[in-house]
């Protein structure tokens, strides 16, 4: 649906003030973006005041920079070091708890902590893709992840559009962004001009409906939403990166012998930091804990990356051994693989994992390259 | 209640049997409400107190009890190996896909095993014999690296009135009378019309590909080639990442995948 289509409401900074306390009246521990240690993160929020009001990012491969603004925008600034999967999928969660009786029985108890009930504030349009990516791989199988859905079935979505896209930004390519796709409850753009600071909303759920009927909001007016739409419109035509124009999974199938893992393999620390600041990667493993008795044992999950070498053990030593054969994983698997095993793209175009990179390799830069030697007819697949 | 494939069910071990130097089979029965009825070919996630777990295969369905034989490579697979009638483990599962016999309806079966792999093989040769009428002629063709390896020995004997069992080992000792090589080596003496026959295979990958590769060959269809696969499992559920092939999440697509979709992934270098 267009704006022009749905009910829209502005709200002006007040009125984002006043949706931060609403979700807090009712009940929501309510996280957002926010300026911390020379980087915007997401943490609780107290009150508007603490939103990034007047920061911008300066991105490139390896490299994040805060930047003041002049137009005291407080959602200008593309991806941070993390994504919302530290909310909903955490990276330690305790699964189950295992007690010995006298008799050697054992009693195995799911976890029953409450998570929080969070209200996400600021989700932008590839990050609300990641979580549908999520909601797919960890509930849409034959087996829902009970740690992730009591989060996820609790959290509201505040979702903000992209206006400011960084130098190493490409939803455009992965079509998950810079306009809010399904899956808010509320989305907001944001907009800076002569006619004030303001954000035009639209509610796309019953529970977005409710909270935006507290809100001191007004009726869209036409140059708010003409503003509001062609920021965004713009937006996509600043991307800063862009993924070749291929079918990726056909991409990453046919290229698996590539030369150009082996320059990429030449490059890569194995570090691990792009899979943990992708939204989507999901994997994890576990450990056991007992206590001091030895009758009280735990199930503890945590995050856990591809490129460790221990991640593919097996008796016989690692399946993937090199450091080229990890790497493939990680790109195949996100641009590949993730089509066969959950029907769609792994990847959102957040541009994180060319951030956060220590030594700068851009996955878009990569897939050029393999697309490159796979045109030349030298590089070979599994078929 | 927990579904039972996210929080282990208490079982308790009934039996303990070694098989090998480093093997032992062990017979589980619910402490409390059984699992899903597991079929041939699937695996449980079985949990040492405080240790861990690892994924086994099933190597016999009994009622509710179920049988794992189970080879200490490791801190977890050391303590179930280590367990005692009486002991508590806790049991995840059924999980993946199985070996899908009733589909071979009609057809010679050709059982090939390598080491451990006779293992998630038994209970499908335990069903095949138990159901003569439905299937042509079953071989079981066994390998194992030397005779002290050989699992089910007695078994292997008994079988031979209903089924054609063949089994080399790669080194002989004093004591052994029978073949020396390679498990493909026997493919020659089994009774298959490779035109109406179904293959089930599990053991090393190297072995795979050689026996998978043979059949074909022989005119075996890939697809009526059914080959076990590992890798490292966390969860079994399909959420952990580990147990990743390519495109396949062998907890949820396989251990039991058919050569067709195999047969690719396994020729890339550490895929």
């Amino acid at each position: 649906m267009t704006d022009d289509e749905v009910a829209t409401a502005v709200l002006d900074k007040d009125g984002l003030d006043a949706l931060i306390a609403v979700l807090v009246a009712r009940g929501r521990t309510v996280v957002g973006p926010t300026v911390r240690d020379g980087a915007i993160v997401l943490a609780e929020l107290s009150d508007g005041a603490d939103l990034p009001y007047g920061w911008g990012v300066e991105l490139e491969a390896g490299l994040y920079r805060l930047r003041a603004r002049e137009d005291g925008a407080a959602f200008a600034h593309s991806a941070g070091p993390q994504s919302w999967k530290t909310f909903l999928h955490p990276p330690r969660v305790r699964q189950w708890t295992a007690l010995r009786g006298a008799d050697g029985a054992l009693v195995m108890t799911a976890d029953a902590s409450v998570p929080p009930s969070y209200a996400f504030l600021g989700v932008r349009p590839c990050d609300l893709r990641a979580i549908a990516i999520q909601d797919r791989v960890l509930t849409g199988g034959m087996y829902s992840d009970p740690a992730y859905v009591g989060r996820r079935e609790r959290a509201f979505l505040v979702a903000v559009e992209c206006t400011e896209p960084g130098a190493t930004c490409f939803c455009v390519s992965m079509g998950s962004g810079p306009a809010a796709g399904p899956g808010y409850d509320l989305a907001l753009t944001e907009v800076v001009d002569g006619d004030g600071h303001r954000f035009l909303v639209r509610a796309g759920s019953a529970e977005g409906e409710s909270v935006l009927a507290e809100l001191p909001a007004r009726v869209a007016d036409a140059a708010t939403r003409t503003a509001a739409r062609d920021r965004v419109a713009e937006a996509a035509d600043r991307m800063g990166r862009s993924m070749p124009l291929v079918d990726l999974q056909v991409l990453m199938r046919e290229t698996l012998t590539a030369e150009r893992w082996d320059d990429v393999a030449a490059r890569c620390l194995t570090c691990g930091n792009c899979t943990m600041a992708c939204p989507t990667c999901f994997c994890t493993s576990v450990e056991d804990v007992t206590d001091l008795t030895g009758d009280h044992a735990e199930r503890w999950r945590h995050w856990e990356s591809c490129f460790d070498r221990d991640f593919s053990h097996l008796p016989t030593g690692p399946v993937r051994d090199s450091s080229h054969s990890r790497y493939r994983q990680w790109a195949t698997h996100k641009l590949g693989t993730w089509h066969d095993q959950f029907g769609s793209s792994g990847c959102v175009g957040c541009g994180r994992c060319i951030v956060w990179c220590p030594v700068g390799i851009d996955i878009t830069e990569e897939a050029h390259a393999l697309n490159r030697e796979w045109e030349s007819g030298a590089a070979e697949g599994t078929r | 209640m927990t579904a039972p494939s996210a929080v282990p069910l208490p079982y308790r071990v009934v039996s303990h049997r070694d098989e090998t130097d480093d093997t032992a089979t062990i017979v589980l029965e619910p402490a409390g409400a059984p699992l899903p009825p597991f079929a041939p070919g699937q695996f449980a996630m079985v949990y040492a107190f405080g240790v861990g777990d690892v994924p086994l295969s099933v190597c016999g369905i009994d009622g509710n009890r179920l049988t794992h034989t189970v080879r200490a490579v490791g801190a977890i697979s050391s303590a179930l190996r280590a367990l005692r009638p009486g002991d508590c483990v806790g049991v995840r599962g059924p999980f993946g896909t199985g070996w899908g016999l009733p589909e071979a309806a009609g057809d010679d079966l050709l059982v090939v095993a390598g080491g451990i792999g006779l293992a998630p093989l038994r209970p499908l040769v335990l069903a095949a014999l138990a159901t003569p009428e439905r299937y042509g002629r079953l071989n079981v063709l066994v390998g194992a690296r030397e005779p002290g390896d050989l699992l089910y020995p007695a078994e292997l004997t008994g079988w031979q009135a209903d089924a054609r069992v063949l089994t080399t080992v790669d080194r002989a000792d004093e004591r052994w009378q029978g073949d020396v090589g390679v498990v493909t080596t026997l493919l020659d003496r089994a009774s298959f019309d490779p035109h109406s026959a179904t293959a089930f295979v599990c053991g090393p990958e190297p072995m795979i590909r050689a026996t998978a590769d043979d059949l074909v060959q022989r005119g075996v269809q890939p697809d009526r080639i059914r080959v076990s696969l590992e890798r490292t499992m966390h969860c079994g559920t399909g959420h952990c990442g580990h147990c990743q092939l390519g495109p396949l999440l062998l907890c949820r697509d396989g251990p039991v995948v058919t050569w067709t979709r195999a047969r690719s992934l396994l020729l890339v270098r550490e895929l």
